[in-house]
């Protein structure tokens, strides 16, 4: 009966195989090493606060991340003063005021990251109809999360010669359809990264979508810390109920 | 239920007593014991959850800035869902807190410990009765007897230094815990 | 007392109580004294294993529902702060998102363990028809669940899911309205669906009260399908079948917390984190794993009407099978050509959920269409035939016998020996 369950249990993760390749879209995304992959990955703080800076130096011109407090950063190793700083260097609008108006207001950590476009329409707009989507959870709402992002930031090419790009767009090898709003924003040297490590495309890529991915789950170290823990007490638990259970059993024969 | 079949009180044909039985019973006791332990920190995400979450805690502490509150003025505002109160106070106004002789208060305090430098008052604007919001915030509203502040629900009356001078409450009106960051910015919390 | 419950309890207090209401009789005799066929194996551990995922799910819904807005407007907000600042909110989230898998896991090994050992046969129909309620009570609580995030996925889902009520004529249009509350998904769905989806599994957990107390008057089936005869052919329930079950829910809990602490997402969509927009749909819209043998079934038929009774149909079936199987031997062991057909039952059941993820076009259409035609045939002409058609090996006298394997002694202990409460 143990085959039954094998069967079963194995199908259930296969259908989960079949649904994620499926999604894809045909175009293979080729795997990158990360740090914080695996049972013990931690995310890489230095790669995450030069992600920041990518983000907030390019992305963060046209994406929002609306779903991200300014206090998060504390995740990626920035101290309280430091996050206090960047909050601040964020205009915020708050009101109404007594006077029934919005004002400007330097930010605080409790604040959301402010989005560049008031509404989607005005995003749209400005973007020639595409909306910039939000970057708060982009890591995991796109098949293949971080190993996609990067190879979308580092997939932009000249279209093929059997393919004319529409008016506006842009050809992208790994995003689905080719065809995407986005031009290719990430140029070597595009920032300047405070701790001297060279800005490549492949760099930039990397260290921003590390960023994403800690920002899609800021608790993923957290998780898996404690999973580690969960699972090794439940494999002892485990062990100690089969020894009861065999100790029980073993009377009445 | 516990005098019904206790686990090793059933069918165990190995000899009653000696080695085997022990080393049954620590096994028995190991494994309730662990499963114990596992329940109750499972137990902990549930209630912790209920518990301030960290954006409730990113609240905590506030800012204010006291340089738009001109002498004799107040603002109200909101910390931790409560309103605090904030009052720019005259000479006057200081003086009249001074002067008064704690031994006949319900709840003696001097007014030196109820602020960190004599023009700036700082409460929470919470009746120490029932905890209705006291009036006297505004210019127009009544300010009680003692040019504090006046519970309408009871008719309590606080002084200028927020002591309660008459009326049902048994207590001052409470202190936030705050620090100046310079001449015109509290941190409340 | 000469009124009143006689109660034989030593614990005054336990005593006073039991006279007046006697629980404590009550589950001394359904989870003490209960016996079980000693014979039974591990997969009779996947009932207690999804009575302990009902509750999981109960206990972290129940927080869960103390932060989540059932609003359009915040609705994914809200879950998104659940994940970000409440204290283990991340935690309890993947715990009860991985808990509705892990339920159906359960579950289906519950059935499909059901259908090899023929427990659904006189004299446990009710008992097994209860389990099908059960079932579906699960599926619409799934189902309703999962639109309450509001992300892309609950939000088309809910779309085609509830626009499957529009097949009926005439009144199809007036129940998919009074459905939404609206012309479309929007509020108004989200608050209702929030309210039962709170409220259905409560409604589950008396089902399962139901459920175990026909289980209990039936008795539990076994591996070789044949009756207790006496008490050397079981085992008082506490403490060896509470130990052994025990055991294997740990066991299953560690499948559970391999998924919730490091493949949180794996069995989620990433469409669902994106916020529900009702002008765009998704590329593909695939239905959480467990509806998707059915979801094959709905889209293999080419019209439909015929594929929302088909997807219904293939449940309905499953309420009158105590009746389709025609054999009177219960386990799958004593029959030889009915075993090779639970096989490709199993089988078929999975190739559909293969398909139901697939596109519904070429091969993929074809081979859902077989496999619809393979449930249906298995069940409406297979089983009523196969029960009179096929020789059946010689049963076991008695569970004790092939345990004993013909001689020995039944060791003192190992009976059910009458209740010892003094």
């Amino acid at each position: 009966m143990r085959a039954l369950k094998t069967v079963i249990l194995s199908a259930a993760l296969a259908l989960g195989i079949g649904g994620t390749a499926l999604a894809s879209g045909g175009v293979h995304i080729p795997a990158q090493d990360w740090p914080h992959a695996g049972v013990f990955g931690t995310i890489d703080k230095q790669a995450a606060q030069r992600g920041f800076q990518v983000y907030k130096e390019i992305c963060s011109t046209c994406h929002s991340m609306h779903l991200v407090p300014i206090r998060t950063l504390a995740g990626i190793g920035l101290t309280p003063d430091q996050i206090k700083d960047i909050a601040a260097g964020y205009e915020m609008t708050d009101g109404p005021n007594d006077a029934g108006e919005m004002f400007q207001r330097p930010g605080v950590p409790a604040d959301r990251f402010p989005s560049p476009f008031p509404n989607n329409n005005a995003a749209r707009a400005a973007n020639g109809g595409a909306l910039p989507p939000d970057l708060s959870l982009i890591a995991k709402a796109r098949v293949g999360g971080e190993d996609y992002l990067y190879a979308f930031l580092t997939g932009f090419e000249d279209p093929p010669a059997d393919v004319t790009l529409m008016p506006g767009m842009n050809y992208n090898k790994y995003f689905p359809g080719h065809q995407v709003g986005m031009p290719n924003i990430l140029m070597p040297d595009g920032v300047t990264y405070a701790d001297g490590t060279k800005a490549t495309v492949e760099q930039m890529a990397h260290d921003v979508s590390t960023f994403l991915t800690f920002v899609a789950e800021p608790h993923l170290d957290a998780r898996k810390q404690m999973g580690v823990k969960v699972i090794l007490f439940l494999i002892v638990f485990a062990g100690l109920m089969y020894a009861t259970k065999r100790q029980l059993w073993s009377g009445l024969h | 239920m516990a005098q019904t079949t206790h686990p090793s009180g059933t069918g165990a044909p190995t000899a009653p007593g000696g080695e085997g039985t022990s080393r049954r019973d620590f096994l028995y006791l190991a494994t309730g014991a662990v499963g114990a332990v596992g329940v109750a920190a499972a137990a902990w995400p549930f209630v912790d959850s209920m518990n301030p979450a960290a954006d409730t805690l990113a609240l905590a502490s506030i800012e204010v800035d006291l340089a738009p509150v001109a002498e004799g003025q107040s603002i109200t505002v909101t910390w931790r869902g409560k309103p605090i109160f904030v009052r720019h106070r005259t000479a006057k106004e200081i003086d009249e807190a001074k002067a008064v002789n704690t031994a006949e208060l319900r709840d003696p305090q001097k007014d030196e410990v109820r602020v960190q430098k004599p023009e700036w008052l700082v409460l929470i604007g919470i009746c120490t009765h029932l905890g209705c919001v006291p009036l006297g915030q505004k210019p127009t509203d009544p300010r009680g007897d003692f040019d504090g502040w006046f519970c309408p629900c009871h008719g309590s009356h606080y002084d200028s230094s927020g002591r309660i001078r008459k009326g049902p409450a048994p207590l001052n009106l409470a202190v936030p815990p705050y620090a100046f960051l310079n001449d015109s910015r509290i941190k409340l919390g | 007392m000469s009124q009143g419950h006689t109660s034989t309890f030593k614990n005054p207090v336990v005593k006073w109580i039991d006279s007046r209401l006697p629980i404590f009789t009550m589950m001394h005799h359904e989870y003490n004294e209960y016996p079980m066929p000693r014979n039974v194996n591990y997969l009779w551990a996947f009932g207690a294993i999804a009575a302990v995922m009902l509750i999981i799910m109960i206990a972290t819904g129940l927080v869960l529902a103390m932060q989540y807005a059932a609003n359009t407007a915040i609705a994914f907000d809200s879950v998104e702060r659940i994940m970000r600042d409440v204290n283990y909110g991340w935690l309890l989230r993947y715990l009860h998102a991985n808990g509705a898998s892990m339920f159906f896991i359960a579950v289906y090994i519950h059935i499909f363990r059901g259908l090899y050992y023929g427990s659904y046969k006189a004299p446990r129909e009710i008992l097994w028809i209860l389990g099908v309620v059960i079932f579906l009570a699960m599926m619409g609580t799934a189902f309703m669940g999962y639109v309450l995030p509001w992300g892309q996925m609950s939000f088309w889902g809910a779309t085609v899911i509830t626009n499957l009520f529009s097949a009926f004529p005439i009144v199809g249009d007036p129940i998919v309205t009074w459905l939404w509350g609206g012309f479309s998904v929007d509020n108004p769905t989200l608050n209702r669906f929030f309210a039962l989806h709170f409220l259905l599994p409560f409604v589950i957990l008396a089902l399962v009260i139901l459920h175990t107390a026909a289980l209990h008057i039936c008795g539990s089936n076994n591996p070789l399908g044949i009756d207790a005869k006496g008490p050397q052919d079981t085992v008082p329930f506490n403490p060896y079948v509470t130990v052994k079950d025990l055991f294997a829910v740990v066991c299953f809990l560690i499948l559970y917390a391999a998924f919730v602490f490091f493949m949180p997402n794996y069995m989620g969509h990433p469409d669902n984190y994106i916020p529900a927009n009702p002008l765009v749909t998704p590329a593909h819209i695939v239905p959480e794993w467990y509806f998707l043998p059915f979801y094959a079934i709905l889209r293999a038929i080419p019209d439909k009407l015929g594929g929302v009774l088909a997807m219904f149909g293939a449940i309905a079936v499953l309420f009158v099978l105590p009746w389709l199987d025609t054999s009177k031997v219960r386990s799958c062991k004593f029959r030889p050509i009915y075993r090779q057909f639970f096989w490709v039952l199993a089988i078929d059941a999975l190739v559909l959920g293969y398909a139901g993820a697939m596109p519904a076009e070429g091969i993929w259409l074809l081979i859902a269409r077989i496999g619809t035609t393979y449930y249906f045939f298995h069940f409406l002409i297979l089983l009523p035939l196969l029960g009179k058609l096929e020789r059946p090996l010689p049963l076991p006298a008695s569970i004790s016998e092939p345990v004993l394997k013909g001689g020995g002694h039944v060791a003192a202990g190992a009976t059910a020996k009458p209740m010892e409460k003094a």
